[in-house]
């Protein structure tokens, strides 16, 4: 049987796969980072699992605004790094796990939530550099990759709370699955950052930090936050934050933190990592009412 | 069976002109709305054509008659030319999108995200280094918080 042991979450600014190409980490700005990662790198060696499900959002790369997915979760065999303008990150391809990532699509959409399928695409930083950072620079990726797109771009994007019981459900989507396979969940993107308009720079590093407390222990309350408080709070490239409640929501009903780091700032964004393990992996049975949980249980 | 849906305004119908109306209450900010990428279609699906390594060839070599194959105003057109972000977001440009271009003249995010901020290069860099634009008196235009 398949088993989610852990999730991550991880910042994807472009900014870091620079730094990561080109070898910039002893360099002053980013040595931070680099020695931020660190633990993480070594943790993950050794808890390294077979897939990773690696929720993150596209950036006008493999999605233009011909087709917006709210949800979209990748059923190929691989991707390939896209160009984003200055050619293609020289990265590894990225191996996808169609047995699973099928699995999970079917799963998910008997369970009600109705996601796009995608078999073809080539992925951006958003998935790339997420790898990096826990990976480094290996000749191969050294897991397997699902991708799970969120529209994060045009809103209204997905609510936390869909995107909290969208997790639950993953989770019990790869429960079912009867190969025996270690999953983590990632979550990618944020923290605080706005890369458009007067405002562009914004950081909240209290309302960051308030965020990564709240990812552990049972409380929901994170799902509860709406898209303008994110917005006014965390610039308006904050909102990526809600892909880390899918993570979050996968783990369960209870988490303890591993692994944390903050630093600011790589390019204009708040970096924001953690590594959470479930401690009561329960999830509802279904997203429907009698399963979500009661508001005595999130306070 | 009763409504456990533990975020109150959750799961159930949201007034969507209450919800829309709020973003206008940003300081310094559009958000990406419909209404947004209605506007700016064209102009974004132009910036993302230049995804393409023969399509940023022919932008280099005449950018005026690149333009003129997208259907886009004149007034977005002066926009690209320009290289004005803040007026590109105005027309229904998203910074995503418009980030093929500026990647295309060699910008950083950090260098084209400057250019809107009225604020000078080192001195963007250096606000990010010291922590970043402070949220207080960001939050809200009517609350001045
Ligand atoms: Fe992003």
């Amino acid at each position: 049987m398949a088993r989610i042991t852990h999730g991550i979450a991880c910042s994807h600014i472009p900014a870091l796969g620079v730094a990561s190409d080109f070898d910039k980490w002893e360099d002053p700005y980013w040595k931070p980072i680099q020695q931020g990662f660190a633990p993480t790198q070594k943790w993950e060696a050794e808890n390294l699992p077979d897939v990773v499900i690696l929720v993150y959002n596209d950036h006008a790369s493999a999605f233009d605004m011909k087709i917006i997915p709210t949800f979209a979760i990748g059923c190929g065999e691989s991707y390939k790094p896209a160009d984003e303008g200055w050619g293609p990150r020289e990265v590894p391809d990225v191996e996808g796990h169609p047995d699973l990532a099928w699995h999970i699509a079917q799963s998910l959409i008997l369970d009600e939530f109705d996601m796009t399928i995608i078999n073809e695409m080539d992925v951006d930083h958003g998935l790339t550099v997420p790898l990096s950072m826990v990976f480094g620079k290996p000749a191969k990726w050294p897991v397997k990759v699902i991708p799970l797109a969120v529209n994060v771009v045009t809103y209204p994007p997905p609510s936390g709370n869909r995107c909290w019981a969208l997790g639950e459900a993953i989770a019990r989507a790869v429960e079912s699955f009867p190969e025996d396979l270690n999953v983590q969940v990632w979550g990618t993107g944020g923290m605080s950052h706005q890369l458009q308009g007067p405002r562009a720079g914004l950081i909240n590093a209290e309302w960051d930090n308030m965020f990564l407390d709240k990812l552990s222990g049972d409380t929901q309350e994170l799902r509860c936050i709406p898209h303008i408080e994110y917005l006014r709070e965390t610039g308006s490239e904050g909102i990526e934050m809600v892909m880390w409640l899918i993570m979050r929501g996968a783990l369960g009903k209870e988490t303890r933190e591993l692994l944390r780091f903050y630093h600011v700032p790589a390019s204009n964004t708040a970096v924001g990592h953690i590594v959470l393990e479930p401690v009561n992996g329960d999830v509802p049975p279904s997203a429907t009412v009698e399963g979500a949980a009661t508001q005595e249980q999130i306070i | 069976m009763s409504d456990k849906n533990p975020c109150e305004n959750a799961g159930g119908p949201i007034d969507i002109h209450a919800y829309l109306g709020e973003f206008d209450d940003i300081p310094g900010t559009r958000v990406y709305t419909a209404q947004r990428a209605r506007q700016g279609y064209h102009l974004n699906q132009f910036a993302m054509s230049l995804m393409k390594a023969e399509n940023r060839e022919r932008w280099k070599a005449d950018e005026r008659a690149y333009l003129d194959e997208w259907p886009m105003t004149e007034e977005q057109k002066q926009g690209v030319l320009a290289r004005d972000y803040n007026r590109l977001l105005d027309l229904g440009g998203n910074i995503y999108f418009l980030a093929k271009v500026f990647s295309t003249d060699g910008l950083s995010f950090l260098q084209a995200v400057s250019t809107m901020t009225g604020m000078k290069l080192e001195d963007y860099q250096a606000m990010m280094i010291a922590g970043g634009r402070s949220p207080e008196g960001q939050r809200s235009i009517k609350e001045h918080r």
